[in-house]
């Protein structure tokens, strides 16, 4: 393969790379604060775009107003389900939470069948880009979707601001103190618990927005988000469990190798990142930027 | 004195068998014929066959019985999902032949699960008649007696489809298709058929994963190759998937055309007709091909809500010659009926000028290549098709000269 070709599918590797970032993020945010290996967030991701497609179909809402929308209805729904199940087992062995958030992923999904099948009689529904965005551009050495330009774009921002937010604000000192060592940081007089809700909701709401953002590139259907969270789950081990920097960056390396892999040899492409996961647990277990147990 | 006794004794029992085994095959089993429907009912393919399919046979068996006044017995119709698994296929098949004493299987989309329960079928000696799965080792390598294939099959698909487009100026092709015996098959099958009819492979043909949703790869690929033709040999929900981004990358405005190995009603439902316009199919089979086949469908609609799929009519009508069969043969014992099977000639809505061989158990019938037509010459909704060709059934299928079938 030549230099252009290697270099059109790494540019559109970054596109995937996008949405496993969004998603891995989200799950290192969760799992940093709450330590809480969040099984449902593929279904969330699916409820993102379901959302965005219903509130299309029931209000007549475009793509826009949906970006916006989706994903806090989302977040409020995954606030609810914390406050109202998630929280009753934190004292648990995690492999509850675990069992529990599978089950309310197979759960969502058939409702969300159910839904479709009854409401629309579809099984997948097209969702269509933004007029704005629709067509191609272009690059020069490539001619790309304008909107997956978008989705890169898009992504990236809102990964920084997250970085920006848990790094250099109060409110992320609070949550990275929490993270650390919930005991002091309630000896300083912050209520740990109070930030456990938001924190969630924002993890989760980044699952519905990355779900809104597929929405114009996949089909919106029940399962889209059950293949897409165990590639995601992956991404987090190598990039370290609970790492910010590691998720965002691991998210777009991942994409980038799928992207390249199935250019040159396809049946490898959904392989590779698991190979990678293997590796990287033989080599170092604690992920690529993660610190070894100990020294948290 | 002893031995000759057993020997007598032994022989008698032996005989008394053969009566019972005789007695029994003239009759029907239970007094009930039973119609095994082994489809998908919640995964990629439950839209296209599923419960539609199952519906269908139903109306099968009550057609069947209006039609059949003087038929001594009952027939039930039993739907169960394979999930489009091999292991499941296998399973289930075992099970509805065992447990719920089902005397033939039907419908079967997936091809890895249809070579399943096929195999099944022939352990426990009863009709298995393949609508929904198209892998034509049904009808080679991995035939056997109790096997018929019904709708469709690869080499269908390749010799209409393949030799449609390179013969109307479509002559270079990048092919993709999905790692799985249909989508293995079926692109060895196009492109024989291109390559015959003077066209080329630009590039080595793709296998991607299955299911996959992003296709976005092999699309920038073909941009860089420039081949006259894109063909995507996946079916269900990842064609629509790649012709949703075909469309997006915006493929067809580079003068890069869309050839469809498989296409569904379904398929083009997903996305509206725009999105495939253009794009050739061979089917065997449309609601509005006629007035026989619109009367059909429409009895489909009333009793289903939804238009059939060509699957969900092959289903009908291959429930239906099985029914007749078993009338012709007075039993549902499975010999028998493949035995009334085997190079029966009949012409329904479905298939037209049909026929089954003998040899390999290929159904054969008229087909017809399509084109799917814009939006903005459909009459009426569900008008997607425009008849480009039909192929006679002679024409349609593999010649029986090439088959690898030994039966």
């Amino acid at each position: 393969m030549n230099t252009q070709l290697l270099l059109i599918q790494v540019f559109n590797g970054l596109v995937n790379g996008a949405f496993y970032a969004l998603l891995s993020l989200g799950l290192a945010v969760i799992f940093g604060m709450l330590r809480i290996v969040n099984f449902m967030h593929g279904a969330l991701y699916m409820l993102g775009a379901f959302t965005a497609f219903a509130l299309g179909q029931a209000f007549g809402l475009g793509f826009w107003p949906s970006l916006i929308l989706a994903p806090i209805i989302v977040a409020l729904l995954g606030m609810v389900l914390e406050r109202t199940l998630l929280s009753r087992l934190y004292g648990l062995d995690p492999s509850y939470n675990l069992l529990l958030t599978f089950g309310l992923t197979l759960l969502t999904q058939d409702l969300v069948k159910q839904v479709m099948l009854s409401q629309y009689a579809v099984s997948s529904a097209p969702y269509t880009p933004p007029a704005a965005l629709a067509g191609v551009v272009n690059l020069g050495f490539v001619v790309f979707p304008k909107y997956r330009l978008f989705v890169i774009a898009l992504s990236l921002v809102l990964c920084l601001l997250t970085w920006f937010v848990i790094e250099k604000t109060r409110v992320g000192a609070i949550i990275r103190a929490s993270t650390e060592n919930p005991g002091v940081t309630r000896a300083f007089g912050i209520d740990v618990g109070k930030w456990v809700t938001g924190v969630f909701g924002v993890g989760v709401g980044l699952a519905g927005l990355a779900g809104v953002l597929a929405a114009p590139i996949y089909s919106v259907e029940p399962y889209m988000g059950s293949e897409l969270i165990i590639t995601t789950f992956a991404v987090v081990v190598i990039g370290g469990l609970g790492s910010i920097l590691g998720s965002v960056v691991t998210g777009f390396a991942v994409g980038v190798l799928a992207a390249v892999g199935a250019a040159i040899y396809p049946p490898i492409a959904n392989t590779l990142v698991f190979i990678l996961m293997a590796l990287v647990l033989l080599v170092r277990p604690s992920g690529l930027f993660g610190l070894p147990e100990g020294t948290r | 004195m002893q031995k000759k006794t057993l020997t007598a004794l032994l022989s008698t029992a032996a005989l008394a068998a053969v009566t019972v085994a005789l007695a029994q095959s003239a009759k029907l089993s239970d007094n009930v014929v039973r119609v095994g429907v082994l489809t998908d009912l919640s995964g990629v393919y439950s839209e296209l066959s599923g419960q539609g399919s199952v519906k269908a046979a139903q109306m099968a068996a009550a057609d069947f019985m209006a039609q059949n006044p003087s038929f001594k017995g009952k027939v039930q119709v039993i739907g169960v999902d394979h999930q489009n698994k091999a292991d499941v296929a296998s399973n289930k098949a075992a099970e509805m032949i065992d447990r719920q004493n089902v005397d033939m299987l039907v419908d079967l989309p997936t091809s890895s699960a249809a070579l399943a329960a096929s195999e099944i079928a022939k352990q426990k000696k009863i009709p298995a008649l393949v609508v929904t799965g198209g892998t034509t080792a049904l009808t080679n390598e991995k035939c056997n007696k109790y096997t018929f294939h019904y709708a469709y099959d690869n080499y269908m698909l390749a010799n209409g489809t393949g030799t449609a487009v390179t013969k109307r100026g479509g002559n270079s092709w990048y092919i993709i298709y999905p790692n799985y015996a249909f989508g293995q098959d079926l692109n060895k099958q196009m492109v024989a058929a291109i390559t015959e009819n003077g066209g080329k492979i630009v590039a080595p043909s793709d296998a991607t994963p299955f299911p996959n949703t992003d296709f976005s790869s092999y699309l920038l690929k073909a941009q860089g190759l420039k081949p006259k033709v894109f063909g995507t040999m996946q079916a269900g929900a990842d064609l629509v998937n790649v012709v949703k981004q075909y469309n997006e990358f915006g493929l067809r405005q580079q003068g890069i055309g869309l050839g469809i190995g498989l296409l569904f009603e379904t398929d083009v439902a997903a996305l509206g007709q725009d999105a495939y316009a253009g794009a050739l199919a061979t089917v065997p089979w449309y609601w509005n091909m006629d007035q026989r086949a619109r009367d059909w469908a429409a009895k489909f609609e009333k009793a289903f809500g939804k238009k059939p799929t060509w699957a969900q009519a092959g289903t009908y009508s291959a429930t239906m010659t099985y029914l007749q069969a078993v009338a012709r043969a007075k039993t549902d014992n499975g010999d028998a009926v493949v035995k009334a099977l085997e190079g029966h000639r009949f012409s329904d809505f479905f298939a037209r000028n049909a026929s089954i061989r003998p040899q390999d158990h290929r159904v054969l019938l008229d087909v017809y290549t399509v084109q799917v037509k814009p939006k903005a010459q459909a009459k009426e909704n569900g008008d997607y098709f425009n008849r480009v060709a039909t192929i006679p059934a002679a024409r349609a299928f593999q010649p029986l000269s090439e088959s690898k079938c030994k039966m």
